[in-house]
C-alpha cells in the first residue's frame, strides 16, 4: 500500500492485516488459529444482511442510536470562530461510544458459539459496555483492569460487578491498561476453546483494528449524513481524542476520502510531551514497535522496553495506538496533536459551563484542541468533534485536580 | 552441521533424550546469571534457552514475568544479553544457545544488526514468541539466511491443516507447547502429549522437544520418554527468584537433567 498509488485511504488493511507497515498479526502460535477463525467469521458476517439487521435493531432500541449531532451555540460564541458541532455519543446506553463495538463483537461471539467473554478496560467504559451486553445475552464476563485503574475508577468497578461481571485487578507491571491487556491475552491463550476476547479499541492483531473500526464507523456515517442535513456541506475539520483510537477511527473513517476535511487526532499530553515521558502521546512522542499483536507507534526506551504512559484520563493511559492511525499519520492524511492534563481540565469546565454537558476527560482533550483551533478559523467554517463519553465517572478525579473535597463541597 | 544439529546427532548416537533449560538473562543480576549459565553444561544441560527480558511478556506466567522485571531493574538490556552469550562462548564452544523472547527489543535494535551480532557472538537459534509463520519475513527468513535457526512453537491448537505452515521454515528443533496457556501454569500430561508428538513427527524429521508445565525430574523423564527432549523453565527461574545460590540452582538443574536423561 504505497502512498503514491493510493486512490483511496479507506481500503486498508491488506490481506496480511497491514496498513502500510503497521498492523499485522504478532501473536503466539496458540492464538493464531483463533485469530484466523475470527477473521473468517467476521468476513462472513460483514456481508451478511442478517448480522447487520441485528446490529441495527440493537443500536436503535438498546443503545439509542442515532446519537444527535448538536450545534454547540454558546461554546461557538465564546470561542468566536468556527461553528462547533458535537457528535453526542456520550448519550449512548452506558455513556460512551464503547458499546457500538461491543455489540458487534458479542453478536459475532454468539455466532461462533463462544460462551465466555473476556475484556480489558482502562477507564472502565469498555468494561462496563462489555459487562452490559454480556448481561443482556446471559454470557459469562471477565474484565481485566489494572489495579491502579480499579482504584481511580471505583464507580465503574461497582457497575461492572452489578452487571454480573467478574473484575480481575491486574497487579503485573504498574497496573494500568497495558497490563490489563497482557493479562487478558494470557487468559485467552489459556482458555482458547470457549473464550472470546472482546478488545475495546482499534488495536491488537488483525482483524481487530479493522473490525472495531467498522463497528465504530457508525459514528462517522451518522455524523456525515447529519452535517449534510444541518449545513448542506461537509465539515472543514474533525477532532477526536486518541487513546487506542477507536472513537476517532469511528468518526474519521467515513471521511477519509473527503480530502477537503481536515482530520485531527488529539493525544493525551499528560504533564507535557517531552523526554520525561509523562504522557501517553505515542504518535507525537513515540516511535514504531511491536506490542499486543500489532506494529504501531509506541512509547518505549532505547532498549525497546515499553514505557508506562501517564495521563489524568485513565481511558487514554495506553503506550500504543491503533495501527491505522500510525499509517494515517505517516501518509499525512490525518494530523495528530497533544493536549496536556491542564488544558483538558480547562476544556472540561468550559463545556460544563457553556453547554450544560459534563464531558468525560477523554473527549475533554478533543475539546481542548477545538478551543485552540476554532478561534483561528473564520466564522463560516465548521468543526465536528466527537463527544465520545460522559463525565460522571470522572467527577472525583476532576474534583481532586481542582482541589475540591466533594464530601464537604 | 550447526551446534544444535551436532548436539542432537550426539544424543541420538548415545540413545539419549535432550534436556533443555531456560533461564532469564540478567536475573537476578548479570554476574549471578552468567555464573549460573556457565554451570549449566556440567549440570547436564544439552541446550540453553536464554530469555531476553521484556516489559510485556504476554505468553508468560508470573514466575517469568517477575524474572524479566528483576533483570530489567538490574540493568539488563539486549546488548548485555549478547555480552553474556559472548562471555559464555569464550569458555564453551559446543553447547547450543537459543535466545528466547519477544520481537520488540529485536525490532528496536534493527533485525540486520541484531542478527550480525548474534551470529558473530555465538547464538545458534531464536525463539520469538510473537512471530507466527504469517510474519516470517520479519525475522525468520533473515535469521535462516544468516545461519541462525528459527525455532517455532507448535501448540495443542496447531491442527494438521496448519502444521505444515508452522514447520515450513522451522529448523534445529520444534518446540511443542504441552498445554494451552502460559509458562509455569498447568502441569504437562505425558499421556496427552504422546499422541501429539507422534502426530507432529508424521510431518517432520526434525527433533521435537516438549515444554511448559514440566517441574520435576519425574515429569522431565515422563515427557522426554515420549519426545526427543524436555524443556524446563519456570521451575528453575522460581529457584533463582527466591534467592537460591547458583550452586543450589545448578543442583536442582542436575536432578532435572538426570530425569530427562533416564528416559
Amino acid at each position: 500500500m504505497s502512498t503514491e498509488q493510493l486512490n483511496s485511504f479507506a481500503t486498508g488493511p491488506d490481506e496480511r492485516g497491514r496498513f502500510g507497515i503497521y498492523g499485522g498479526r504478532f501473536v503466539s502460535e496458540t492464538l493464531m488459529p483463533l485469530i484466523l477463525e475470527l477473521e473468517a467469521e467476521y468476513e462472513k458476517a460483514k456481508t451478511d444482511p442478517t448480522f447487520w439487521a441485528e446490529m441495527d435493531d440493537l443500536w436503535k432500541h438498546y443503545v439509542g442510536r442515532p446519537s444527535p449531532l448538536y450545534f454547540a451555540e454558546r461554546l461557538t460564541e465564546r470561542l468566536g470562530g468556527a461553528r462547533v458541532y458535537m457528535k453526542r455519543d456520550e448519550l449512548n446506553h452506558t455513556g460512551a461510544h464503547k458499546i457500538n463495538n461491543v455489540l458487534g463483537q458479542i453478536i459475532l461471539a454468539r455466532r461462533m458459539g463462544k460462551t465466555r467473554i473476556i475484556a480489558e478496560t482502562g477507564a472502565g467504559q469498555h468494561g462496563v459496555a462489555t459487562a452490559t451486553v454480556c448481561a443482556k445475552f446471559g454470557l459469562k464476563c471477565v474484565v481485566y483492569m489494572g489495579k491502579h485503574d480499579v482504584e481511580r475508577q471505583a464507580p465503574n468497578v461497582f457497575r461492572m460487578r452489578l452487571l454480573g461481571a467478574e473484575v480481575v485487578p491486574v497487579t503485573s507491571g504498574r497496573g494500568t491498561l497495558k497490563d490489563a491487556m497482557n493479562d487478558a491475552l494470557r487468559d485467552w491463550v489459556t482458555n482458547v476453546r470457549d473464550t472470546f476476547y472482546c478488545i475495546g479499541t482499534v488495536a491488537g492483531p488483525h482483524p481487530y483494528p479493522a473490525m472495531v473500526r467498522d463497528f465504530q464507523s457508525i459514528i462517522g456515517k451518522e455524523a456525515r449524513a447529519q452535517i449534510l442535513e444541518a449545513e448542506g456541506r461537509l465539515p472543514d475539520m474533525l477532532v477526536a481524542a486518541i487513546g487506542g483510537g477507536s472513537n476517532a477511527m469511528g468518526l474519521f473513517y467515513p471521511f477519509l476520502d473527503d480530502t477537503g476535511v481536515r482530520i485531527v487526532g488529539v493525544e493525551a499530553g499528560g504533564k507535557g510531551v517531552d523526554d520525561r515521558m509523562e504522557h501517553c502521546a505515542s504518535l507525537t512522542g513515540g516511535r514504531p514497535g511491536v506490542l499486543h499483536g500489532n506494529r504501531t507507534y509506541l512509547l518505549q526506551d532505547d532498549d525497546g522496553q515499553i514505557l508506562e504512559g501517564y495521563s489524568i484520563s485513565a481511558g487514554l493511559d495506553y503506550p500504543g495506538v491503533g495501527p491505522e492511525h500510525a499509517w494515517l499519520r505517516d501518509t499525512g492524511r490525518a494530523e495528530y496533536v497533544s493536549v496536556t492534563d491542564a488544558e483538558a481540565l480547562a476544556a472540561f469546565q468550559l463545556c460544563c459551563e457553556t453547554e450544560g454537558i459534563i464531558p468525560a476527560l477523554e473527549p475533554s482533550h478533543a475539546l481542548a484542541h477545538v478551543m485552540r483551533a476554532a478561534p483561528e478559523m473564520p466564522k463560516d467554517k465548521i468543526i465536528v468533534m466527537n463527544m465520545c463519553g460522559r463525565g460522571d465517572k470522572d467527577i472525583f478525579t476532576v474534583a481532586k485536580a481542582l482541589g475540591v473535597d466533594v464530601n464537604t463541597g | 552441521m550447526t551446534r544444535i544439529e551436532k548436539r542432537f546427532a550426539e544424543l541420538r548416537e548415545n540413545g539419549r533424550k535432550a534436556f533443555v533449560a531456560y533461564m532469564m538473562a540478567g536475573d537476578p543480576d548479570y554476574e549471578t546469571s552468567l555464573e549460573i549459565m556457565k554451570g549449566l553444561p556440567d549440570a547436564g544441560v544439552d541446550i540453553i534457552e536464554l530469555g531476553i527480558p521484556f516489559t510485556d511478556p504476554m505468553a508468560d506466567g508470573p514466575t517469568i514475568q517477575l524474572a524479566g522485571q528483576r533483570a530489567l531493574a538490574a540493568g539488563q538490556t539486549l546488548q548485555r544479553t549478547l555480552d553474556m552469550v559472548a562471555a559464555f562462548r569464550a569458555e564453551d564452544e559446543t553447547t547450543p544457545i537459543v535466545l528466547m523472547g519477544y520481537y520488540n527489543p529485536i525490532y528496536n535494535r534493527g533485525v540486520e544488526r541484531f542478527l550480525d551480532d548474534a551470529k558473530r557472538l555465538g547464538v545458534d537459534g531464536l525463539i520469538v514468541v510473537d512471530l507466527p509463520p504469517e510474519e516470517d519475513d520479519e525475522l525468520c527468513i533473515p535469521a535462516m539466511e544468516a545461519g541462525i535457526h528459527f525455532i517455532r512453537l507448535a501448540t495443542p491448537t496447531t491442527d494438521d491443516r496448519r502444521l505444515p505452515k508452522v514447520l515450513q521454515n522451522t529448523s534445529g528443533f520444534l518446540y511443542y507447547v504441552s498445554i494451552t496457556g502460559i509458562t509455569g501454569a498447568a502441569s504437562a500430561d505425558a499421556a496427552a502429549v504422546a499422541p501429539e508428538v507422534a502426530r507432529i513427527k508424521r510431518h517432520t524429521e526434525i527433533p521435537v522437544v516438549v515444554g511448559f508445565g514440566i517441574k520435576t525430574p519425574e515429569a522431565a523423564r515422563e515427557i522426554a520418554r515420549v519426545a526427543d527432549g524436555a524443556v524446563v523453565g519456570s521451575a528453575i527461574v522460581e529457584r533463582i527468584g527466591r534467592g537460591d545460590s547458583p550452586e543450589a540452582v545448578l543442583s536442582f538443574v542436575r536432578g532435572l537433567a538426570e530425569g530427562a536423561h533416564s528416559a
